[in-house]
C-alpha cells in the first residue's frame, strides 16, 4: 500500500496539493503515481509567473518508461517550482511528499480546493483503477 | 494502469514476489518489470552482476539428420558456419516476402541436435512456421518448457556464476568464447545475452530454478527486470523484436544485414529472393539518435530528415549516459542529425550507428 498522507488534497490525476500559507499550494505527485511512473529522469517545470487553470497540463514527468502531465489541482499563479529536480529528479521517487514537490500556486479561487479529493477519496481512486 | 491477469508464470514467480518485485503482464507472463529501481538494477549489470529470468522465452530442440539442412533453408544466416560443436548464432527467420518473424539464437550442439531460443510473444507462430517446414527435412521439432532460464550479466557475473557450478561445469566453460552453449550436468551454459555485458544465459530443469537464484542472491547478484533489460538491450544497440523490426520490415532497414548470408550464392532460404530484390532497390536503414539536452525520446515518434521522414523504433533514457538515445528507421539517405518531434516540438539529434554502451564501456 502506498502512503497517502491525510493533510493533503489530491486530484483524480494523481497530484497532490498542501498549503503553504497566504493562499500558496505546493503541488507534487502522489506515491502511487511515482510508482506508477518508475525511476523520473527529467522534470519539465513551468516558468515562475506562469498563470494556469485548473486542469492544464503544466508540467511533465519523464519517467524511464514513459511521460506523463502533470495537471494543475487549482488555477493561479506560478510562484516558485522547485529547481532541486533538475539535478535530482529522483526525488520525486523518493520523496514524493516532501524533496520531490514540483511547483506553487498562488490559488485565485478557492472554492477550486472542494473539488479535489481527500485522503480517503483518492484511496478510493486508486483502488477503481 | 490496471493489472491485466497474466495466465502464466515463471517457476521464479515466487522468488519474484518474495523480492517485491513490481509485476506486469508481458504478452501473458505475470513477470517483474522492476524490484524497486529500475537504474539501480541497470547500474549493477553494467558495473557488477545481475539477473533476469528469462524462463519466458521459448526453447526448441531440432533433432534429426538433416537438422543442418533443414536450418540453412528456415533461416537467413547460414549454420554452415557453426563448426565447433557449442558455437552459436544470431539470425533473422523470414517469411517469403522477406519480412522478419522473428530473430532468434540457434545453437549447434551435434550434427543431428541443434537448440533455438525464440522470443515468447513469437512463440505461436515461430512453432507453426517450424512444423511447417521441419516434416520436409524429416526435422523432429520439441519445445522445452520444462527447462527455466536464467540470464546472470555484467563484468562480474561469470565469477559469481562460479561458485554455482561443480568441478566439471567449471571446466566445460573454462575459456569459453562469446556465443557458445555447453550442456554439463543439469545446466545448459552459454556465453550468450541481451544487455551489452560478460555474462551468461542458463537453461536448467525447472525444479532447480528457484535455489539456482537463490545462490545467486546470495552470492550478490541483482535481481533485474524488464525494465532494466529494455534499456540494458537498447544502449547495446539490440533489436527488439515488434518494436524494431517484425513482419512488415526488411532486416535490411534493421541493422540486421550483416546476419543475412547471401553467400554462398546458391543457398536458397526463405526470404531469399524477395530480399535480393529489396537489397538492389534500397531500403531504410535503422540508425542510434543521441539527444544530449533534456527529455526522453520515444518509440513512435516522428524523426524529420533531410528530404524525408522516419520514426524511432525503440527510444529510452539511457541511465549509462545519463540523456536519451534511439533507434530509428530512417531513409537511406538520413546523415549525421536530424529531429524529433516531441510533442510538437522539433528537437536536433545526432545520428549515429545504432550502438551505444557496451562492456562498460560507453561508445559515443
Amino acid at each position: 500500500m502506498s502512503s497517502i498522507p491525510t493533510e493533503l488534497k489530491y486530484a483524480s490525476s494523481h497530484e497532490w496539493v498542501r498549503h503553504e500559507g497566504d493562499g500558496i499550494y505546493s503541488v507534487g505527485i502522489s506515491e502511487h503515481a511515482q510508482e506508477l511512473l518508475g525511476d523520473m529522469v527529467f522534470v519539465e517545470l513551468p516558468e515562475v509567473g506562469d498563470t494556469v487553470s485548473q486542469g492544464d497540463d503544466c508540467a511533465v514527468a519523464e519517467s524511464v518508461k514513459a511521460a506523463s502531465d502533470i495537471y494543475a489541482p487549482l488555477s493561479g499563479e506560478i510562484v516558485e517550482v522547485n529547481e532541486s529536480l533538475a539535478d535530482a529528479p529522483e526525488q520525486v521517487n523518493s520523496s514524493p511528499y516532501h524533496d520531490g514537490w514540483m511547483f506553487k500556486i498562488k490559488a485565485s479561487d478557492l472554492a477550486e480546493l472542494d473539488e479535489l479529493l481527500d485522503a480517503e477519496g483518492y484511496q478510493n481512486v486508486i483502488d477503481e483503477d | 494502469m490496471s493489472q491485466q491477469a497474466a495466465s502464466q508464470h515463471t517457476v521464479l514467480h515466487a522468488k519474484h514476489l518474495e523480492a517485491g518485485a513490481k509485476m506486469v503482464d508481458f504478452f501473458g507472463w505475470h513477470m517483474p518489470i522492476n524490484y524497486g529501481s529500475q537504474i539501480e538494477e541497470h547500474h549493477a549489470v553494467r558495473q557488477d552482476a545481475g539477473m533476469f529470468d528469462v524462463s519466458h522465452m521459448t526453447i526448441v530442440d531440432l533433432t534429426g539428420a538433416r537438422t543442418r539442412d533443414f536450418l540453412r533453408f528456415l533461416l537467413a544466416n547460414d549454420v554452415a558456419k557453426l563448426t565447433v560443436p557449442g558455437k552459436a548464432l544470431y539470425t533473422a527467420m523470414l517469411n517469403e516476402a522477406g519480412g522478419v518473424i522473428d530473430d532468434l539464437i540457434v545453437y549447434f550442439l551435434q550434427e543431428d541436435y541443434f537448440r533455438i531460443v525464440v522470443n515468447s510473444a513469437t512463440r505461436e507462430k515461430d512453432l507453426a512456421w517450424l512444423n511447417q517446414h521441419a516434416p520436409t527435412f524429416e526435422v523432429t521439432v520439441t519445445e522445452r518448457p520444462e527447462l527455466a532460464l536464467i540470464a546472470v550479466q555484467g563484468p562480474n557475473a561469470k565469477a559469481k556464476v562460479a561458485i554455482l557450478l561443480d568441478a566439471d561445469q567449471q571446466a566445460a566453460v573454462a575459456g569459453m568464447k562469446p556465443f557458445f552453449g555447453v550442456q554439463s550436468g543439469d545446466l545448459f551454459i552459454a556465453t550468450t545475452g541481451y544487455t551489452g555485458e560478460d555474462g551468461y544465459e542458463i537453461a536448467m530443469p525447472e525444479a532447480k530454478a528457484a535455489d539456482f537464484w537463490q545462490k545467486l542472491l546470495d552470492a550478490g547478484v541483482k535481481p533485474a527486470g524488464l525494465g532494466a533489460r529494455d534499456t540494458l538491450r537498447l544502449e547495446a544497440g539490440m533489436n527488439l523484436y515488434g518494436q524494431d523490426m517484425d513482419e512488415s520490415v526488411s532486416p535490411l532497414a534493421a541493422n540486421m544485414g550483416w546476419t543475412i548470408a547471401f553467400e554462398p550464392a546458391d543457398r536458397n532460404f526463405i526470404g531469399r529472393a524477395a530480399l535480393e530484390q529489396q537489397k538492389a532497390a534500397g531500403t531504410d536503414k535503422l540508425v542510434g539518435l543521441v539527444m544530449e539536452q533534456k527529455g526522453v525520446l520515444r518509440h513512435g515518434q516522428r524523426v524529420v530528415v533531410a528530404g524525408g521522414e522516419g520514426i524511432i523504433t525503440s527510444g529510452t533514457f539511457s541511465p549509462t549516459l545519463g540523456f536519451s538515445i534511439a533507434m530509428a528507421r530512417v531513409p537511406a539517405s538520413t546523415g549525421d542529425s536530424a529531429e524529433v518531434d516531441i510533442r510538437g516540438k522539433l528537437v536536433p539529434v545526432k545520428v549515429i550507428k545504432p550502438a551505444f554502451v557496451r562492456m562498460g564501456k560507453k561508445l559515443i
